[in-house]
């Protein structure tokens, strides 16, 4: 499809067709000195230079609190669809890259509607980083681009304008919003190019020292590895890496009775592997008692259990919000991950 | 909406309503239910899948099968052992349940064919046995032996007390009771269900061993059949653990890589040769 090319003006008129379009449109912005996803009111706040967010932008396909039935008490249930149109405007590729693994986990096997719902009515507008962020891998990752999972690309140029290239019919139908472009010359397309390729190494703050298609073949052999025990000791348990991470996707449940006692709603909400009550059962059983052993399954989820439900693909996408969020400073796959080449000889 | 969507009209975490139609305390912690399903049609499953049980306004979880499909309606044996359990025993006959499923693997009826079946229960892992048992009973003529071993922590602890006196006066099953302390009332078999395991008159590496118990069980038990040398793949085990959703996605069931919810409750133990979260 044909790429267009937006001026700064042009952009932000664009911008502002979408904000007034009716649909809520979600974007990065500047929040206490760091970036996050909100609902844009207004084109000039949005932040096209944003290093990462604080939460990824999951939050919108999977909202930290989700309404997925209302009932009586005591009585019957019935479906909430809380989907509602909506454009993610610039997220960036590993993120994209991460939604995209989240739509086939739930659409595969038993669907689940509360999430396609929603993701069915989104746009995503891709957004190629612009800031590396301090602790960003996508380049090891293979996420630092993507080529899919996204209805319309957006690319800065070092002048400022903004190449956009529609990927699906959403994104063609989200480009009549906008006003006056121009198509993009050989050169502007040349220089998309070298921001690719740039990006595709310099997204490299960490680097993991093998391709991440051999991580499930490494975790086949790391199982009684010493660095779950020595990297747990100083876990908090607190599932900070689960909460900020874009390819976290466990939930639970729970029951919530309006003020009336007379009706409620069952809410999923987030929940983490890390955090030591995950696995227990009513009785007090806990399958996963051992702070190792909970930090070893997320990093095997990442690396293993996970790829094993969606085609090999990895289930980190370097993003690096866990090892900024992190207080401990234990939370970075790919210091482990290395550790584990180190120490493991395979045939 | 987009076609995808159109073409998925189902909520997987929607319950539909059952009634209770029978209920009484098995012992002083064990409440059986018999339901019957508001659309008056009954769930179609198989022995050893489970159910989510909800209470509308407490909560959800995930609760074994006892009864066979070859019976009308379904029954429950649940624990009053935490909040949700604590209101569903304070619900009289003609009180509601929400049911979604049947989820999760099933025992091998199929494959059991023609073979001597030993069922391994503790405590409340006779419930989900019983599924099979029952099953086994009413088609008594496809298999072989039907032998029971049932152990329980203390006397007043044991379960289907009446049923299991009906078994023992069958001439084509053979059950063995067994509980961990002496009692007064009591002048059968003492001590764990594994001292049962030699008193088996089967040829054991030739039969199904179904195993159902509480997680510490599994260990000895393996370890006993392992002595008698039945092979792994001849093995079943049951494994509870937090089927939250029971439909794949919530991550809390999982045992390395399996989704209990999804690929068991019921693994052949042979399948687990991998999976060290397992027993």
């Amino acid at each position: 499809m044909s790429v267009l090319k937006f001026t700064r003006e042009q952009f932000e008129n664009f911008v502002s067709a979408m904000v007034k379009s009716g649909q809520s449109v979600m974007a990065p912005q500047a929040k206490n000195g760091r970036f996050a996803f909100g609902p844009l009111q207004s084109a000039a706040d949005l932040r096209l230079d944003y290093d990462v967010t604080i939460l990824p932008p999951k939050k919108y396909v999977l909202p930290q609190t989700q309404t997925l039935l209302e009932f009586e008490v005591g009585g019957a249930f019935r479906s909430v669809d809380s989907s509602q149109p909506m454009i993610l405007l610039g997220v960036h590729p590993y993120d994209v890259a991460a939604i995209s693994q989240m739509d086939e986990l739930f659409s595969q096997d038993q669907y689940d509607k509360h999430y396609m719902d929603r993701r069915c009515k989104m746009t995503i507008v891709a957004l190629d980083v612009v800031t590396p962020s301090e602790n960003v891998f996508a380049s090891s990752m293979g996420t630092a681009t993507v080529r899919k999972g996204y209805d319309l690309l957006l690319t800065v140029l070092k002048d400022g304008s903004v190449l956009a290239e529609a990927a699906t019919e959403k994104g063609q139908q989200l480009l009549k919003l906008a006003g006056s472009s121009t198509p993009a010359s050989e050169a502007d397309l040349s220089a998309r190019k070298a921001i690719w390729e740039s990006n595709e190494k310099n997204l490299d703050k960490h680097v993991l020292k093998c391709k991440p298609s051999y991580l499930p073949k490494l975790l086949d052999h790391s199982y009684e590895h010493a660095v779950w025990e020595e990297m747990a000791r100083l876990c908090y348990s607190c599932g900070s890496c689960n909460q900020v991470c874009p390819t976290c996707y466990c939930f639970d449940v729970q029951d919530f009775v309006n003020w009336d006692l007379k009706t409620g709603r069952r809410q999923r909400c987030w929940d983490g592997c890390l955090l030591e009550n995950f696995a227990t059962v009513a009785g007090n059983h806990n399958f996963r008692k051992d702070r190792a052993a909970r930090y070893r399954h997320r990093l095997y989820r990442k690396g293993k259990y996970v790829p094993g439900k969606i085609g090999g693909q990895i289930a980190c996408v370097g993003c690096g919000r866990c090892i900024t969020a992190c207080t401990a400073k234990i939370a970075n796959p790919v210091e482990v991950y290395n550790r584990l080449m180190e120490d493991t000889e395979l045939g | 909406m987009c076609e995808c969507c159109n073409n998925h009209k189902n909520d997987i975490y929607l319950p539909q309503l059952a009634t209770i139609t029978k209920r009484r305390m098995l012992n002083g912690t064990e409440l059986y239910l018999h339901l019957e399903m508001d659309s008056g049609k009954d769930l179609e499953y198989s022995p050893g899948q489970f159910v989510e049980v909800s209470v509308a306004g407490i909560g959800e979880g995930p609760i074994s099968i006892s009864s066979s499909p070859t019976q009308k309606g379904l029954e429950l044996v649940i624990r009053n052992v935490g909040s949700l359990t604590r209101v569903i025993h304070k619900l009289e006959v003609g009180g509601k349940l929400g049911i979604r499923g049947p989820y999760g693997s099933t025992y091998p009826v199929e494959q059991a064919k023609g073979k001597d079946l030993v069922f391994i229960c503790g405590g409340i892992g006779l419930v989900p046995q019983r599924s099979f048992i029952r099953y086994a009973l009413d088609h008594r003529n496809d298999y072989g032996k039907i032998i029971v071993l049932i152990g329980t922590k203390c006397y007043t602890m044991r379960l289907f007390r009446e049923e299991i006196a009906l078994w023992q006066q069958r001439k084509d099953m053979t059950v063995m009771e067994t509980i961990d302390e002496a009692h007064d009332c009591w002048d059968g078999n003492v001590g764990v269900v594994t001292t049962l395991i030699p008193k088996i008159e089967s040829d054991l590496p030739s039969s199904l061993v179904m195993i159902c118990g509480p997680p510490v069980m599994y260990k000895f038990v393996l370890m006993a059949l392992a002595e008698a040398e039945v092979p792994e793949d001849r093995i079943y085990v049951n494994l509870e653990r937090r089927m939250k959703c029971g439909v794949g996605k919530c991550g809390h069931c999982q045992i390395n890589e399996k989704y209990v919810c999804q690929e068991g409750p019921v693994f052949r133990y042979s399948d687990l040769a991998l999976v060290p979260e397992a027993i």
